[in-house]
């Protein structure tokens, strides 16, 4: 990452009539990198793209690409392009042309047009369509065409609105891979929105996590992942236990919580307060659970249910206090419980974060 | 200032300055004009005067207005009672086949609706084909009066009219949910209930649509008791025709004119309120 | 679905019968033999007789078909042109904030709602007001103000054929334009235009229609030395002249059922066109 960022955002805010869809974004974009809005349905990302784009300007807020002010730039005028949900295929063109119409509306000469069509055609792969009607293509095919004509002109930023949307879950992931492999060839900073975080996970260098218009959290997937700011943060991401307790006592870099009557430790963070309620973020691979107290760190539960998928096994359990929790564990490292049974469940310590409780209201 | 995103409907201005000059100002001045009393030959002037209006009391005009009422209603009538099994029927015909139909149902509606009426002046000529042929038979003996008559008018009247109620009932029906009806079927109901009940219901838009289309044109409508009627049939059309042509009195004709419409809107105002949409009423 | 049972379609070729009959009668007594004073009522024989000299400027409609070409062709192109404009500004447009912006809003949309008005109240009002209008700029009746009061009836048909296809248009199109480095203008053009084509082919047909068929506005905005072909029909009828007449019907008929043949075609072209987008 460099010093400067290539766009930046300050105080972006929009309203529609009478929704507020976004209420005030701060976000540096940095030259190269895979940067993945990311969110509920609802939750601003496409209005943030497309006010990068120019297509809706901002109630209040600006937008900086290299320094320069574009806030008011129409979308013809900034070098930026986008690919969008349903690709925008021009119709009543064909492939060849469709990915020189940014090309034309340059004015450069047919030889370069041809010349860097031929380019474009031979990275998506699509070479010998160039004839071909829209169509006639299939939905892997179009996207191809979409992207293609957007990074032909060599944007600055490509912004991309789902653009897996639509496919089926076989081609999504072998298109994940595309991408990501074009985007580091290109060299061009890539913005990205999608709602399936394993997606996000996958292809982003970060990832700004969005709710109710405002960034939750601005991390890598691992940071996200590992780290979570708080409830909803935890549990847009992975599959998440988030069990409710009190503060206790905080003892320097650990804390006590008080869980329905018994006391677990937990690693401390700053901002905790003796008498808090919050959650405490345990992923579902870390959840363990067995006949024997160990001592340390247990709840007491019932097993419910399990479910086997081969290699996996999820289990569900129903602690002392009501509340249902998931263990997932390979099936190599169980130990045989039965249905029914009461047994301890435990995690490590250093695998489970405290985190705000936000999941009714964004805060 | 206009906000970036308006800038596109600048593009109506050319037509709204249009519109507002030739049917806005034209309307507005037609009723003023009204109110004007009528000079020499074709002019006009102040004083400002009631009298157009006051004169429509006379027993001439007020009969006149009734008997204009009364066949557009007609025509109203007889165009959905005719049209409508007309509309769904052909809804039920093959795709293909459906195509056709409203082909040749549009077809005659693109000609001239003179050469049309003028196809029935001649089959109900006291010679014509109709008189002929049910003399041949045997039916009558002399031939029968058809042409200038009020009957003639609304025959006429009828066959320009039906497209118009047909149409807009059809763009309904074709939109129908079949198994709404096959379930009223289901529970018990007859074919003819099940059709009063639901299919009829169904494509209300369609029929006030239908029918809005088709009073409206037949309040104006002149040429056709013209042709058809003589001066047998003074519908409201005929009155300003004359007033226009023979009088040369203009504000006597716009007060005519403003009553027309006064109903016209009146009609669109009703239809409006009922949920109609204009848009709907395009096909 | 129910297909149609036998007496449903007994209905439905009564119905076109009788819709066909005094078109039927026309076209027959068109192809008459009989050319002495009973011709418009008795049928003698086959002959084209009377198609002789149809098109001569004075014994036949010649100068009225003129006439009549003349004036819808000007008024579609014009109407065309209002229309189109005033149909692309209208589809999906938003209303800001300012207060100028609340009464512009509001201004065009009432220009639209008259623009429309002549589809909408009987031909007469139109016809009537409109030789008004032009009585008291001191007009004089002919070629234009037919021409101009024929754009007034024609730019509504081709508006809603027009809207009807830009409202199924999809948004994002345009937006990839703009996005793609196209003007506002540009956009249009390569991208709106070709795609709205068929509709605008569709309306211009329709209106093209509308005008050559004209009798009633143009009964009260012509002059006295330019008729067009419904006028002229209309006297001939009225008088009861020859079967020229019908064989100027009969023509016309035909030419009417070219359009809506052709119009279909190009309905159909749309279609298949419309899935893409």
């Amino acid at each position: 990452m460099q010093d400067k960022p290539l766009l930046s955002i300050r105080g972006l805010k929009k309203s529609f009539d009478t929704q507020d869809a976004l209420r005030g974004l701060d976000l540096d974009v940095y030259k190269g990198e895979f940067l993945t809005l990311l969110g509920p349905s609802g939750c601003g990302k496409t209005t943030t793209l497309r006010i990068i784009a120019g297509l809706e300007t901002p109630t209040e807020g600006k937008v900086y690409l290299e320094g320069v002010d574009i806030t008011s730039f129409a979308p013809e005028k900034r070098e930026v392009n986008t690919v969008f949900q349903n690709y925008a295929l021009f119709p009543h063109m064909n492939v060849e042309k469709n990915i020189a119409y940014g090309l034309r509306m340059r004015r450069l000469d047919r030889k370069t047009i041809k010349q860097k069509v031929k380019e474009m055609l031979h990275l998506v792969q699509l070479e010998g369509y160039e004839k071909r009607m829209p169509s006639q293509l299939s939905g892997g095919q179009r996207q191809r065409v979409a992207i293609a004509r957007s990074a032909v002109l060599e944007p600055k930023i490509l912004l991309l609105d789902e653009p897996l949307g639509a496919l089926d879950l076989q081609l999504r992931r072998q298109m994940q891979g595309e991408l990501k492999r074009m985007q580091k060839q290109l060299g061009i900073t890539f913005i990205y929105i999608t709602h399936d975080q394993e997606e996000a996970l996958n292809m982003s260098d970060r990832i700004a996590l969005m709710r109710d218009g405002r960034f939750v959290q601005l991390a890598s997937p691992y940071e996200l992942y590992e780290n979570p700011v708080s409830a909803f943060a935890a549990s847009f991401i992975g599959e998440t236990n988030l069990i409710e307790g009190t503060v206790s006592e905080i003892n320097g870099d650990e804390l006590l919580l008080d869980i329905g009557g018994k006391t677990v430790r937990a690693k401390n963070k700053d901002w905790v307060q003796e008498g808090q309620k919050l959650c405490l973020c345990i992923r579902a691979e870390r959840l363990r659970y067995r006949r024997q107290d160990p001592g340390h760190n247990c709840l007491h539960g019932k097993l419910v249910a399990t479910h086997y998928t081969g290699s996996d096994r999820t289990s569900i359990l129903e602690l002392s206090t009501g509340q249902t929790v998931i263990s997932r564990h390979t099936t190599e490292q169980e130990e045989k419980v039965n249905q029914g049974e009461t047994v301890c469940v435990w995690w490590d310590i250093d695998k489970a974060t405290v985190v705000i409780d936000d999941r009714e209201q964004a805060l | 200032m206009i906000e970036k995103n308006d800038k596109k409907q600048l593009l109506a201005i050319p037509m709204g300055l249009w519109a507002a000059a030739f049917v806005g100002l034209s309307l507005l001045y037609i009723i003023g004009l009204s109110l004007l009393t009528k000079g020499e030959g074709f002019s006009y002037s102040p004083p400002l005067t009631l009298d157009n209006y006051i004169k429509l009391r006379e027993k001439q005009y007020i009969s006149s207005l009734l008997l204009s009422l009364r066949l557009a209603f007609f025509t109203t009538l007889i165009s959905a009672f005719v049209g409508y099994p007309f509309a769904y029927f052909i809804s039920k015909a093959s795709p293909k086949k459906r195509v056709w139909l409203l082909v040749m149902l549009i077809a005659p509606f693109w000609t001239n609706a003179l050469i049309r009426i003028y196809g029935w002046k001649i089959l109900f000529y006291a010679n014509g084909p109709i008189n002929t042929l049910l003399k041949s038979i045997g039916i009558i003996e002399r031939p029968l009066k058809l042409l200038y008559t009020e009957g003639a008018v609304l025959i006429g009247m009828v066959y320009c009219m039906l497209p118009f109620f047909v149409l807009p009932v059809y763009s309904s029906v074709e939109r129908i949910d079949w198994s709404m009806v096959e379930a009223s079927r289901d529970l018990g109901a007859s074919p003819l209930k099940a059709f009063i009940t639901v299919t009829i219901p169904m494509t209300s838009a369609g029929i006030m649509a239908g029918l809005v289309l088709t009073f409206i044109p037949s309040v104006g409508l002149f040429f056709i008791s013209d042709l058809l009627g003589g001066s047998n049939t003074m519908l409201w059309g005929n009155l300003i025709q004359n007033e226009l042509l023979k009088s040369h009195d203009m504000p006597f004709a716009a007060a005519l004119s403003v009553v027309l419409l006064i109903m016209t809107a009146i009609v669109l105002f009703i239809y409006r309120r009922q949920g109609g949409e204009a848009e709907s009423m395009v096909y | 679905m129910k297909k149609n049972t036998p007496l449903s379609k007994l209905y439905i070729t009564f119905t076109m019968l009788l819709l066909y009959l005094p078109i039927l009668v026309v076209v027959l007594f068109s192809f008459n033999a009989n050319t002495g004073r009973t011709a418009s009522m008795s049928f003698t024989g086959f002959s084209t007789y009377w198609y002789k000299d149809l098109l001569s400027p004075v014994t036949g409609f010649g100068t009225q078909l003129k006439s009549s070409l003349e004036v819808a062709l000007w008024s579609v192109f014009i109407a065309g042109v209002l229309a189109i404009l005033g149909a692309i500004g209208m589809v999906r447009r938003k209303v800001g904030k300012s207060l100028a912006s609340k009464i512009t809003y509001k201004a065009i949309g009432a220009g639209e709602q008259l623009a429309m008005l002549p589809m909408m109240i009987p031909e007469l009002i139109m016809g009537i007001s409109l030789m008004a209008l032009f009585r008291l700029f001191k007009l004089p009746f002919g070629k234009t103000t037919l021409i101009l009061s024929h754009i007034t009836f024609c730019v509504p048909y081709i508006l809603v054929t027009v809207k009807s296809r830009l409202i199924t248009l999809d948004p994002s199109l345009v937006e990839a334009a703009r996005d793609l480095g196209a003007s506002p203008f540009k956009a249009i053009i390569t991208v709106t235009l070709p795609l709205v084509a068929p509709a605008i082919l569709s309306g211009s047909l329709l209106a093209f229609a509308m005008s050559m068929d004209d009798f009633v506005i143009s009964f009260f905005v012509s002059g006295a030395e330019t008729t067009t072909l419904p006028l002229k029909i209309y006297s001939s009828v009225k008088v009861g002249v020859t079967p020229k007449v019908n064989a100027m019907c009969t023509v016309m008929l035909g030419f009417a059922f070219l359009m809506v043949g052709g119009g279909q075609l190009v309905s159909a072209y749309a279609e298949r066109r419309k899935e893409l987008s």
